[in-house]
């Protein structure tokens, strides 16, 4: 039998590492869309937390829990109804909330189980996003938007701006924002109007308040 | 205390073990009457370690017995999870001490509707209490006690082994580091108690079967059992599976014989199926087994909410479904994910693709096996027994 331990767990996506780093070591974490668990074994292994997982994809499931994760299969816009309020400190969604049928309940509902959410997605803002669609005319593609229009499963796109507004109406306090250029290295501070232009992706810690 | 076990070979042929529930102590079962002296007939494989924290009990289906992984007496076939057990396999023989007993009301060494009446010195037929899962469970924790076994590492069970797994998990938490329940769920629908009733029927119809009382006239009511083995048997399949084994295939001819010999292989396969289990099981076990199961609903005593019956739970769960399973589909099992959701219990959930139906769980499935294994190994870390050295 081969080992089925699947990562190299000390290089995650830079995205993950932003993530990872906002959590507090020992901590209790929910991670909704967590694939194949690349993110929850690195904080189990690192930062020994007590994490769980949600996944749409049974071949994640499976590979998640063929590793010894604790993760269940699951719709993220379904699912999280049967959480109890505060159940873990931190909820996670990466890169998973613009593919979600209504964002909006969804992040209500991460606030709800979880004292602190950690949302990242692609930003629409992106220059590069915005001058595609301006020059070509057509649906931009990108690094971090892969997908034709006719097959992708982002359904609800938004830019750091759309996003830090429906906080602002949902009463949510930003605590944290960090936006990641193209090379995910430069660090721009997410609450800036210059990060919507120059940040590819964005990671935002949030709370309730 | 000494424990007597198996040393671990899977091809060990040693004689049962048994343990005794004396009449100082009787079992208080569910229906409110006092049973003993009890029985229980159990094997087990490996070796508890010093600690006794590496025990890991399994429970049998409806129609299994503790025969996991060693050849059948009756049958002369390889244990029901024999690919399951040994050294370095999922269930590690090497690092695990495992324990199956037959259930309360069986047939195979556990006392039931077979076993001698005290009061009358004759079978007790239909004369045996109604039993229900919560009684077998009850059982069982006698026997664990009786091991020295203060928590087991791992209760894991397909079928009505996984409604014993939950039972366990819900009534004695303290006691189940963790649980796997497979193709199971926490309440027998209605679709399957009136599976159930077709195969009673069967039973109570057949003219051996003489109010239950056959073993005293030296008569089965083979066919009855047999017709209820066919019908719960077509359940444990699926279509696909059906169709990919047999299709409309003749048995054994070139043309229809115009009657009503088994002229197509499915039914001679059934015809099989059924002659060949009532050489092994007890009809009147299979009537209280099955109405067992009917009982059995997890929610009913927690004010109809699931998740009141695993409140504050500290069990790590693995639940496990196959998505042709139509016995107990997909459905049942995320209801239960739902119900440990909502109280926060550390829970992984997989849905194994096969088309094998709800026998899957008895069949080799990689994706199934690879789930298990991973589930097993990450809960004896945390439960410090080791990690696993991949071989």
């Amino acid at each position: 039998m081969n080992d089925p331990t699947p990562v190299n767990a000390a290089a995650i996506r830079v995205d993950l590492q932003l993530v990872a780093d906002m959590v507090e070591p020992g901590s209790r974490v929910l991670d909704i869309g967590c694939g194949e668990g690349l993110l929850l074994d690195y904080l189990g292994r690192f930062k020994q937390v007590d994490g769980r997982g949600i996944e749409l994809s049974m071949a994640g499931v499976r590979a998640a829990v063929a590793c010894g994760l604790s993760v269940i299969q699951g719709d993220a816009d379904t699912d999280l109804q049967t959480y109890p309020p505060g159940a873990f400190d931190y909820v996670i969604l990466s890169h998973t909330l613009q593919a979600t049928r209504d964002p909006r309940t969804l992040l209500c509902h991460m606030l709800r189980i979880g004292r602190r959410a950690i949302v990242s997605f692609p930003n629409f803002g992106y220059w590069r996003v915005r001058l595609a669609l301006l020059l070509t005319g057509r649906m931009p593609v990108t690094k971090t938007l892969t997908y034709q229009w006719y097959d992708t499963p982002n359904i609800h796109l938004c830019t750091i701006r759309d996003f830090t507004l429906l906080c602002r109406e949902e009463g949510i306090a930003i605590e944290k924002a960090i936006s990641l250029d193209s090379r995910g290295t430069a660090r721009f501070d997410g609450g800036r109007r210059l990060s919507n232009l120059l940040g590819e992706q964005a990671v935002f810690l949030l709370r309730r308040t | 205390m000494t424990v007597q076990d198996s040393s671990g070979g899977i091809a060990d042929l040693s004689s049962d073990l048994r343990f005794e529930i004396g009449t100082d102590d009787p079992l208080r079962l569910d229906c409110g009457i006092d049973l003993a002296p009890v029985t229980i007939a159990y094997r087990t494989y490996g070796r508890l370690n010093a600690d006794k924290s590496n025990a890991i009990l399994i429970c049998h289906a409806l129609t299994g017995d503790h025969h996991v992984a060693n050849t059948h007496p009756i049958t002369g076939k390889s244990g029901w999870w024999q690919p399951m057990v040994g050294p370095g396999r999922i269930l590690d023989t090497d690092r695990y001490f495992l324990i199956c007993s037959n259930v309360l009301g069986g047939c195979m060494g556990s006392t039931g509707p077979l076993s001698i009446d005290p009061a009358s010195g004759r079978p007790w037929c239909l004369k045996f209490p109604g039993i229900t899962i919560a009684d077998m469970v009850r059982a069982q924790t006698r026997l664990i006690d009786h091991l020295g076994i203060d928590q087991l590492f791992c209760v894991i069970g397909g079928s009505m082994g996984g409604m014993q797994v939950l039972e366990w998990a819900a009534h004695h938490p303290q006691r189940v580091f963790s649980a796997i329940p497979i193709a199971t769920a926490a309440r027998h629908s209605a679709q399957n108690i009136a599976f159930n009733e077709v195969s009673r029927q069967a039973i109570l119809a057949d003219p051996n079967f003489l109010g239950g009382d056959y073993p005293l006239h030296g008569v089965k009511p083979s066919r009855g059992l047999a017709v209820a083995r066919m019908a719960a048997h077509i359940t444990y399949l699926s279509e696909t599976a059906l169709h990919r084994k047999f299709g409309r295939n003749l048995a054994g001819r070139d043309h229809f014989t115009y009657g009503f010999d088994a002229d197509f292989q499915v039914e001679s396969y059934l015809r099989h199926q059924g002659s060949t289990f009532v050489e092994r099981f007890d009809a009147n076990s299979y009537l209280f087994i099955t109405r067992a199961m009917d009982y059995f609903d997890l929610a009913a005593e927690s004010d109809g909410v699931l998740a009141n019956a695993f409140a504050r739970t500290p069990v790590r769960f693995c639940v496990v479904s196959f998505t042709s399973d139509w016995l107990f589909p997909t459905r049942e099992s995320r209801a239960l994910v739902h119900a440990l959701n909502a109280v926060a219990a550390n829970v992984s959930f997989v849905e194994i693709e096969s088309d094998k139906g709800h026998d899957a769980f008895l069949l080799d499935e990689p994706d199934f096996h690879a789930t298990l294994s991973g589930f097993i190994d990450s809960a004896a870390e945390h439960r410090g027994l080791g990690r696993r050295f991949f071989r």
